[in-house]
């Protein structure tokens, strides 16, 4: 999945809701593997829409499990959206790479609420919920 | 588990993970009216497919980022088998792992009609618009009970609550399923010792020993044998194996009555290949 997908990933468990600590869900650093896939084109207009849509601290919250410390604290933003500067498609560029580039092929992550571990496997996560959490 | 939840492990999950690769080779045609749904939304916006099967719609407009989920692992194994760029997931669509009021659009194509009881179908939708933001719109498609001229003849007058079957072949493409691997395994086994090896045997003793070698090589025969043929028996069984689904058959106007049930309004709804539809926004 990709990391983009983090994003819109919270934990199943419906009592959860309830708590501010089921989004997102915590990644397993050691247990994760990455991939990236180059073939996947820019698209900076894409983007940029994708971003206005982002939870931007989450984004820093898995890029930090996943050991990437180095995102810049605040959303960028654009100047003018309809007029890329260089400045703004090297961001942009970057984050094209992290987002949508860049994907968890194999791992963990938990519920930092009730603690629920899911997996994910071949690029897949499972969020079904055992019958006793359903 | 509830009854109602039971009857959909039986008759809908179970199923769709059996009949997976099977019933993913039928469907590759979007539909003429979910594709300009899509077609509509504008760039960077984002989405859910719910139920989205092999994710025959993820791709149809590259300009969205739409994340499918779908409740069968085997569907959603053949969808990224696919196209592994499809953003798929493994989940129940009553318990959607996504927070509300954040997608700009979402599509459940021919999904809403495996849950069994009214009160679960309207919670299904009402889950689905939770996840939308407010303004935003859900594209429905069940199948109706009005299609006379259709292959199954549903039609007015009917119980709207039916099993329908789904025979399962075992097509050429299925042969690398594990079971005809291990038949064919066994078919080609090779005796590698054809003769007695006497090397070490007392000639007094060889005749007892070839005979006693013969019969065991007999017996190893017959076990293979039957092994051989319990698996043919079991691939024959396979082909002409029926599944059989639950589909709730909506009637004319009962749609739109579940997504107003739901909290949705209705903007748009038809017919179109065996299904109604209904557009139904978030207020
Ligand atoms: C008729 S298929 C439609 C698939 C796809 N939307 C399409 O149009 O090709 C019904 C799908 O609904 C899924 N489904 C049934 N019950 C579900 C549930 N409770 N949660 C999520 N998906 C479900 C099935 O696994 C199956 O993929
Ligand atoms: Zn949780």
């Amino acid at each position: 999945m990709k990391f983009l997908t983090t994003n819109f990933l919270k934990c199943s468990v419906q009592a959860c809701d309830t708590s501010n600590d089921n989004f997102p869900l915590s990644y397993d650093g050691s247990k994760c593997q990455l991939e990236q896939d180059e073939s996947i084109e820019f698209n900076p207009e894409f983007l940029v829409n994708i971003l206005d849509r982002v939870e931007w601290s989450a984004i820093l919250q898995v890029a930090a499990d996943l050991g990437n410390t180095s995102l810049p604290p605040n959303k960028p933003i654009f100047e003018d959206k309809n007029s890329l500067n260089e400045d703004d498609m090297a961001i942009l560029r970057d984050l094209h790479i992290l987002l949508i580039q860049t994907s968890i092929v194999e791992g963990e992550m938990k519920c930092k609420n009730c603690g629920h571990t899911y997996y994910i496997k071949n690029s897949i996560p499972n969020l079904l919920l055992p019958p006793h959490l359903a | 588990m509830s009854d109602a939840q039971l009857k959909e492990q039986e008759y809908v999950h179970d199923v769709y993970n059996e009949i997976a690769s099977h019933f993913s080779e039928t469907r590759y045609k979007p539909w003429p009216i979910v594709t300009d749904f899509l077609m509509g939304q504008t760039m960077g916006s984002i989405g859910i497919d719910v139920g989205c099967g092999n994710g025959k719609y993820l791709a149809v407009n590259p300009n969205v980022f739409v994340i499918g989920s779908d409740r069968s692992e085997g569907l959603i194994g053949c969808a990224h088998g696919i196209n592994s760029h499809y953003n798929v997931m493994v989940a129940d669509g009553l318990h959607l792992p996504h927070k509300d009021n954040t997608f700009d659009f979402a599509i459940s194509i021919a999904v809403v009609h495996h849950w069994t009881t009214r009160e679960r179908r309207i919670a299904a939708i009402r889950h689905i618009l939770s996840k939308v933001k407010k303004g935003g719109r859900a594209l429905i498609y069940c199948w109706a009970l009005e299609q006379k001229d259709s292959r199954r003849g549903y039609h007015i007058g009917m119980d709207q609550d039916v099993m329908v079957p789904w025979v399962l072949h075992a097509t050429p493409s299925n042969s690398n399923n594990s079971s005809s691997n291990s038949s064919s395994s066994a078919k080609g086994k090779k005796h590698d010792h054809e003769k007695p090896d006497l090397t070490g045997i007392e000639p007094k003793d060889r005749a007892a020993f070839v005979t006693k070698w013969k019969q065991e090589r007999e017996e190893q025969r017959a076990r293979e044998k039957a092994e051989q043929d319990d698996l043919e028996k079991k691939n024959d069984d396979k082909e002409s194996t029926t599944k059989y689904r639950f589909y709730h058959l909506y009637k004319e106007g009962e749609l739109e009555e579940d997504c107003l049930q739901a909290g949705g309004s209705i903007v748009n709804h038809g017919y179109e290949k065996d299904n109604w539809y209904v557009i139904t926004e978030k207020q």
